[in-house]
C-alpha cells in the first residue's frame, strides 16, 4: 500500500462550503474550527487577542470565543511554554504562539525537560497535549531573530513532533490534526508562504496524518524532499526539470518529527536520486537525518550520493543579503541535473 | 530610601525556638488533634526521610535530597490541601508527597531511579517532582489557569527552595499571577542554602517574599519551623485563592539541617557552629515541646509512634526494593500516545539485545 497522500487531497473538498484561503487565513480557520468543536481547545500568546497576532493567524477569534479562551499573555516566552504544560496536564488543549521562532528559546527548557517528558515521567499518568505554533524562516526582509529556522533543534527531542506546513490545505489538515493530538505538537509555519497562494479551504477539509509524508508529485528519475516555504522552489523547480524532461517525484515531509522514511524510501527505491531542499543550516540539519537514514537502508538502491541544497551554516543574514542565503529553484536545478548526470 | 523602608513585609511567628507561646495562639490550636496530627505526620516523614538517605548510604538508592528540618512547611502545606487542589512539588517535599497520600514507596522508587515511582494513581493530577529549578512556577500557573478557566474552585499550590526565586520563570509566574489574578500559594522554602551557595549571596532584596510585591501578591514571611504561623498563614492563602481573590507568596524560614543530596558534603562550604545552632530551631523538637507542655504528648505515644514509623517505612521499603523491573518496552511505551514506526523498530532492537544479553550472548 502507497502510505503517501497526494496531492489530489487539495482538491477533495466540498466546493460550495469552501473560502479560497492564504495558509495563514487557513490556520485561522483551523484555530476556529477546532475551539467550535472542543471546549478544552484555549489560544494563548503575546499579542494574539484584540491585535489579532502580528500576522493575523488569531483575527477574530477572541471576539468569538472571549477572554477566557484566547488570552493575551504577559511578554514571556518561557511562561507561554510553562503554562501550557501546565494547563495541557490539567485537561485543557492550550495552542500557544510564539511571535516568531527566533524567541522560542526561552521556551526550550520547558519543551525539552517537561512537555516532551511529561507522559514518559509519569507513565501516561499526566500528559501534554498541547500545540506550540510559531512563524520561521526568512525572505519577509524582517528584522534581525526574524528569519531563523531552527527545526532540527525541535526534532532532536524525543517526545515532540515537528509539523510544518506547505500550503493552505496542508496548514488546515495538519493544524487541526495537532490540536487533536494527545502529544505536544510544535506547529512552524514558513510565513514566506503565509499569503503567497489561495487553496479551497473549509470545515470539510481532510484532518491529515501527523506522521506522513506527502508526494506532490510523483515521478521515476529523481525524488525531491522538501518541507515548509522551500517547497515552493522545490515544485517550481520540479516544473523546470519537467520541461527539460526528467520525471520528477516531489516529496513534502511536513512532519519532520516522526519522520516518515516510509514513503521516503519508497520513493528513492524508485528514483534511485534525491535532492533533500531546505532552508535551514546544513550541518546537522534535517537533511542530514533524512540522507543518513538513505545511506542505512537504500544505499544499494541509490544510482547517486544524495544531495542537498541548504542554507549556509552561518547567522542568517540580515535581510539586504538574506537572498544570497536562501536556496533557490536553480540550485535545486543544478543539484538534480547532477545526481541525473551521475554515472 | 531602602528597600526595607518601603517594602513592608509582615513575619508570622507563635512559638519560640523552645515551643513556648510568644503570643496568643490562634483559637483553632484548642483542637488538640490538628497539631497531634502535624507531629505525628513530621515524625514520620522524618524517620522516612532518614531511610531513605541510609538507603543511598547502602547502595540501594540513587542521589536523594533530604527534606531534614523543613518537614514542618511541607506538612502543613499540604495537610490543608483539598485532595482535588493540585501540588506541584520541588524536590525537597517528602513529607508533603506523603501527607497528600502518595506511598512512601513510589517517592523511594522514583529516587531509586524509576520514572514508574510518579505514575501511580496516588498522584492524582498532581505534578512529579520537579527538578529543574524554578520550571515548576510556570506549571503552577497554567494549572490555575486551567481551573480559572473552568470555573473551577480547586488552587494550585506550588513550592520551591531560596536559589528558585532567583530565575526568570519564578519572576515570569508571580507577574502572571498577579495579572490574572489565579489562585495560586507560591511556597518559598527558604533553607539559607541553595547547594553552596547561601542566602546572602542569593538576592540583595532584603526578603524573597517581597518579590511577590512587586506582582501585586499578597506576600508574606515565616517561621518556617513554626506549624502554628504556617498554618495561620497557609490557611489564609489558600482561602484567598479559593475564594479567586489572587495568590499569595509564602517565604517561610527554615534551615537545610542535611546536605544539599547525599552527592553533596555541606562541611566543605558551611561552619560547623551555624549548623548546630539551626538544629536549636527545628521543628519537630519544638512542636513536641509544646505538646508536652499542653499535655498532649507523653514517652508512650512518643514510643508507639516511633514504632508505627518504623513498621510503616519497613513496609514500604519492602515494597520499593522488591518492585521488578519494567519491561524493555517500557522505556519506549511512553514517549507517543500512537508510537511512531521508527521508534518501534528501535524498540524491538532493545527487546532483542536485552533478550540477547539475558541469554550471555551479545554483549554491548
Amino acid at each position: 500500500m502507497n502510505s503517501s497522500v497526494s496531492e489530489t487531497v487539495d482538491q477533495s473538498i466540498p466546493k460550495e462550503v469552501s473560502e479560497k484561503l492564504t495558509m495563514v487565513e487557513a490556520v485561522n480557520l483551523a484555530l476556529d474550527h477546532a475551539m467550535a468543536d472542543d471546549q478544552d481547545v484555549v489560544l494563548l500568546g503575546e499579542d494574539i487577542g484584540v491585535n489579532g497576532g502580528v500576522f493575523r493567524a488569531t483575527q477574530g477569534l477572541r471576539d468569538k470565543y472571549g477572554l477566557k479562551r484566547v488570552m493575551d499573555t504577559p511578554l514571556a516566552e518561557t511562561l507561554i511554554a510553562g503554562i501550557s504544560v501546565g494547563m495541557a496536564t490539567q485537561g485543557l488543549k492550550p495552542v500557544a504562539e510564539i511571535q516568531f521562532m527566533g524567541f522560542i528559546f526561552p521556551a526550550m527548557e520547558q519543551l525539552i525537560c517537561h512537555a516532551a517528558r511529561m507522559r514518559n515521567r509519569t507513565r501516561g499518568r499526566l500528559t501534554c497535549p498541547m500545540v506550540l505554533r510559531a512563524p520561521f524562516g526568512g525572505g519577509i526582509h524582517a528584522p534581525e531573530h526574524h528569519s531563523e529556522s531552527t527545526e532540527a533543534l525541535l526534532a532532536h527531542i524525543p517526545g515532540l513532533r515537528v509539523v510544518m506546513p506547505s500550503s493552505p490545505v496542508r496548514a488546515y489538515g495538519l493544524l487541526r490534526a495537532a490540536i487533536n493530538d494527545p502529544d505536544p505538537v510544535i506547529f512552524l509555519e514558513p510565513k514566506r508562504i503565509y499569503r503567497a497562494v489561495k487553496q479551497d479551504v473549509s470545515y470539510d477539509t481532510a484532518i491529515l496524518p501527523l506522521d506522513k509524508c506527502f508526494t506532490l508529485k510523483q515521478g521515476n528519475d529523481v525524488t525531491l524532499i522538501s518541507w515548509g516555504a522551500a517547497v515552493k522552489e522545490t515544485m517550481e523547480a520540479a516544473n523546470t526539470l519537467q520541461e527539460y524532461g526528467a520525471s520528477v517525484e516531489v516529496i513534502d515531509v511536513a512532519t519532520i518529527k516522526p519522520l516518515d522514511m516510509e514513503t521516503i524510501l519508497t520513493s528513492v527505491r524508485k528514483t534511485g536520486r534525491c535532492v533533500i531542499i531546505h532552508e535551514a543550516c546544513k550541518s546537522f540539519g534535517v537533511g542530514a537525518e533524512i540522507s543518513a537514514a538513505l545511506a542505512e537502508e537504500a544505499l544499494t538502491d541509490l544510482k547517486a550520493p544524495v544531495e542537498r541544497v541548504t542554507g549556509y551554516d552561518i547567522t542568517m543574514p540580515y535581510y539586504r543579503m538574506e537572498d544570497h542565503y536562501l536556496p533557490k529553484p536553480d540550485d535545486i536545478i543544478k543539484a538534480a541535473l547532477k545526481t541525473l548526470s551521475f554515472h | 530610601m531602602k528597600a526595607k523602608e518601603y517594602c513592608h513585609i509582615p513575619y508570622i511567628r507563635y512559638l519560640s525556638d523552645e515551643g513556648e507561646a510568644l503570643h496568643r495562639l490562634p483559637a483553632w490550636t484548642e483542637n488538640s488533634d490538628v497539631l497531634v496530627d502535624y507531629y505525628r505526620s513530621m515524625v514520620i516523614a522524618r524517620a522516612g526521610d532518614a531511610k531513605a538517605v541510609a538507603l543511598q548510604r547502602t547502595g540501594q538508592m540513587g542521589t536523594y535530597p533530604s527534606a531534614l528540618g523543613q518537614e514542618a512547611i511541607s506538612t502543613v502545606c499540604c495537610s490543608l490541601l483539598e485532595k482535588e487542589d493540585v501540588l506541584i512539588p520541588y524536590y525537597r517535599d517528602l513529607p508533603g508527597l506523603m501527607k497528600r497520600g502518595i506511598p512512601l514507596s513510589d517517592v523511594l522508587l522514583y529516587w531509586g531511579g524509576d520514572e514508574r515511582g510518579s505514575a501511580s494513581e496516588a498522584w492524582g493530577k498532581d505534578f512529579p517532582n520537579c527538578v529543574p529549578i524554578a520550571t515548576q512556577a510556570g506549571h503552577a500557573a497554567g494549572v490555575a489557569t486551567a481551573l480559572k478557566v473552568r470555573h473551577q474552585h480547586q488552587v494550585a499550590m506550588v513550592s520551591m527552595g531560596d536559589g528558585a526565586t532567583s530565575k526568570g520563570d519564578f519572576t515570569e509566574a508571580l507577574n502572571l499571577a498577579g495579572v490574572w489574578q489565579l489562585p495560586i500559594v507560591f511556597i518559598i522554602n527558604n533553607n539559607q542554602w541553595a547547594i553552596s551557595v547561601p542566602r546572602k549571596i542569593q538576592s540583595g532584596a532584603p526578603t524573597l517574599a517581597q518579590k511577590g510585591v512587586s506582582a501585586g501578591l499578597t506576600s508574606i514571611q515565616v517561621d518556617g519551623n513554626d506549624v502554628i504561623a504556617l498554618h495561620e498563614a497557609v490557611n489564609a492563602a489558600i482561602k484567598q485563592a479559593r475564594s479567586g481573590k489572587g495568590a499569595t507568596v509564602i517565604e517561610a524560614i527554615t534551615y537545610r539541617l542535611g546536605d544539599h543530596t547525599t552527592a553533596d558534603d555541606a562541611s566543605r562550604y558551611r561552619e560547623s557552629e551555624e549548623l548546630q545552632e539551626a538544629w536549636g530551631r527545628e521543628p519537630i523538637k519544638r512542636l513536641r515541646n509544646f505538646l508536652y507542655q499542653r499535655g498532649l504528648w507523653n514517652e508512650e505515644k512518643e514510643q508507639a509512634l516511633q514504632k508505627e514509623a518504623a513498621a510503616l517505612i519497613d513496609k514500604e521499603v519492602k515494597r520499593y526494593l522488591n518492585t521488578p523491573l519494567p519491561e524493555i518496552s517500557d522505556l519506549f511505551d511512553h514517549h507517543y500516545a500512537q508510537m511512531p514506526a521508527q521508534l518501534e523498530k528501535q524498540k524491538q532492537h532493545a527487546i532483542a539485545k536485552a533478550e540477547a544479553m539475558n541469554m550471555g550472548g551479545v554483549h554491548s
